[in-house]
């Protein structure tokens, strides 16, 4: 094999893989401009699903839930989880590993298994159906994730500095806010956005505490199911272009999209798609 | 007040809704609808042979789609791996950009594509050859699944090859090693632990899911994960549906642990620890 022909095929082989990665998001997007309801046929250029989009209000109101579940479960999740992360960093070693991997345990369990055992809890409890359900699943299974993120900040964190502060007249509330917070911000500040995208993107868990209220997407695999709808294509050509705004604003505005900061966005991805998958190998236990 | 008293809010929440529901799931699964009684009845149910078939085609059909990924997957993340910094930062972007979509959206976005009146449909008529039978097929489900996990494959394998030392591969050249051996002796073996949890980053997903085949396969096309939320939101808890659903859940959850083991033995050294910063 002659080195211009390797160049050539995986120039193609790579050309091929994002035609297939980006076919499906464009026939998507076109289609959501055609006039004509149907697929069978091109009715011209139209702006009505959109329109109809912004009209509709069960669509409104499921982005409103969706919106609200994600900001207040994400702060909740970030106020808990980080004291909580506090609190098991200075436990001992056997009681901060037993409840680390307990804490775990949404993060490797299929959503589909959280989801049921929440349900269970929830009927059990007598927890309100609807958005009360619903507000509790999405803390449930962001406090670990905040707690994951905090915690190697944590273990960065020297007792000298804390201890210095001490000797200079601080008490331990003063010197832990003063202290330790800034030293754990980062870690804080990852953890709340890993929340909100976790609690934003979350179909399976939602939707067994979907009774009496809809986010946005248990609302689209309601229609979905249902078959081919044009809102439904205008929705995502909003959504995609929505995500690729704002992936490119945090690109200019952090680093310019350096390679650092591309890496350190694909490393939160993975840790997003570890959640999902549950394999992440989890650092108090391979420790 | 010691410090660390800060975990008890946490720890509260956690016995409440995260350990006392799994221990429900264990309730739930062995006792009676009527009477709450310990029975073996919904494990036994569980394992009917009509869902026992569905547990081996969820098995296979994830097993499909992780070859696939694999196979696809993996020369993407080796030629990434292979480029000047920038352009691999740029390219190795372009396949994550699709992640950010919800994957429901990604998964409707095909139907747009197999439907009836799709876009391949149109093609096909277009030419001339007629419609085929694309959507609620056993295909469909296998292409949903691998163009939503493919990403999962890529990341891991590309992660560890571009970790990978450029000296490790010199050497092999210098001892002679061919490209074909230098991949196979050095390359791949090095990217074994990337490759697993690739691997399982696609399997259990793919295992799991309900939504996927349920849009591209039809109402007919019934997967694990379909049976599960079938017991619980159409059989419902009058009819025993959430004691069976228990059950099935419970096996699940021994497969999925089964595959972490796996995983877990071979990823010893803990290369992953802490990749959530």
């Amino acid at each position: 094999m002659t080195k211009g022909k390797g160049a050539w095929f995986r120039k193609t082989f790579l050309g091929v893989m994002l035609f297939f990665m980006y076919a499906p998001i464009i026939v998507l997007i076109v289609y959501s401009f055609n006039a004509s309801k149907t697929m069978a046929n091109w009715g011209g250029f139209s702006l009505n699903w959109y329109d109809a989009l912004l009209k509709d209000r069960d669509i409104m109101a499921a982005l409103e839930v969706t919106l609200t579940v994600a900001v207040l479960s994400s702060l909740c999740a970030t106020v808990i989880g980080t004291t909580a992360a506090i609190g098991i960093n200075s436990m001992k070693r056997r009681w901060r590993n037993t409840t680390m991997y307990c804490s775990n345990i949404p993060v490797i369990n299929p959503d589909l298994v959280t989801g049921v055992s929440l349900m269970f809890a929830f009927s059990l409890l007598a927890v309100p159906q609807g958005y009360t359900r619903l507000l509790l699943a999405h803390i449930t299974f962001n406090i670990p994730y905040v707690v994951l993120s905090v915690m190697p900040k944590l273990r960065q964190t020297s007792n000298s500095l804390y201890e210095a502060a001490l000797d200079l007249g601080a008490t331990p509330s003063v010197a832990l806010r003063k202290v330790i917070l800034p030293q754990i911000m980062p870690g804080v500040i990852s953890g709340a956005i890993l929340a909100f995208t976790l609690s934003i993107d979350d179909f399976v868990i939602s939707f067994f505490c979907q009774q009496g209220t809809q986010n946005l997407s248990i609302y689209i695999y309601s229609l979905a199911r249902r078959g081919i709808n044009p809102k439904i294509n205008a929705l995502s050509a909003l959504m995609f272009v929505v995500v690729l705004a704002l992936l490119l604003t945090v690109n200019i505005l952090g680093g310019k999209g350096s390679p650092e900061a591309q890496k350190k966005r694909a490393r939160k991805k993975e840790a997003r798609m570890a959640r999902k998958s549950g394999t992440l190998v989890l650092e108090e236990n391979t420790k | 007040m010691k410090r660390k008293y800060f975990a008890a809010p946490y720890m509260v929440w956690m016995l409440v809704l995260i350990l006392a529901p799994m221990i429900l799931i264990m309730i739930y699964a062995f006792t009676g609808q009527a009477d709450g009684a310990f029975t073996l009845e919904n494990i036994k149910e569980a394992l009917d042979p009509i869902y026992l078939k569905v547990l081996w085609r969820s098995i296979w059909l994830a097993v499909i789609s992780t070859a696939i990924c694999l196979a696809l997957g993996y020369p993407i993340a080796y030629y990434l791996s292979r480029m000047s910094p920038r352009r691999a930062a740029i390219l190795s972007m372009l396949f994550i950009v699709p992640m950010w979509m919800n994957f429901l959206l990604r998964t409707y976005a095909w139907m747009n594509i197999l439907d009836t009146n799709g876009l391949i449909n149109q093609l096909l008529i277009a030419l001339g050859l007629g419609r085929a039978k694309l959507m609620n097929t056993e295909g469909a489900v296998i292409v949903g699944m691998v163009y939503n996990y493919l990403p999962f494959m890529i990341l891991p394998v590309y992660n560890i090859l571009q970790k990978m030392p450029k000296s490790n591969i010199e050497a092999a050249q210098d001892l002679g090693g061919n490209n074909f051996q230098v991949f196979t002796r050095v390359v791949f073996p090095l990217s074994l632990p990337g490759v697993i949890s690739g691997i399982t980053m696609v399997f259990v997903p793919t295992i799991t899911t309900f939504a996927i085949s349920r849009l591209l396969g039809g109402s007919q096309f019934m997967l694990y994960g379909d049976l599960i939320e079938n017991q619980f939101l159409s059989v419902g808890q009058v009819n025993g549906g959430w004691n069976v659903g228990a059950a099935l859940s419970c096996i699940m959850m021994a497969l999925v642990f089964i595959c972490m083991a796996i995983t877990n033995r071979f990823d010893k050294g803990g290369e992953n620890g802490g990749t959530l910063l």
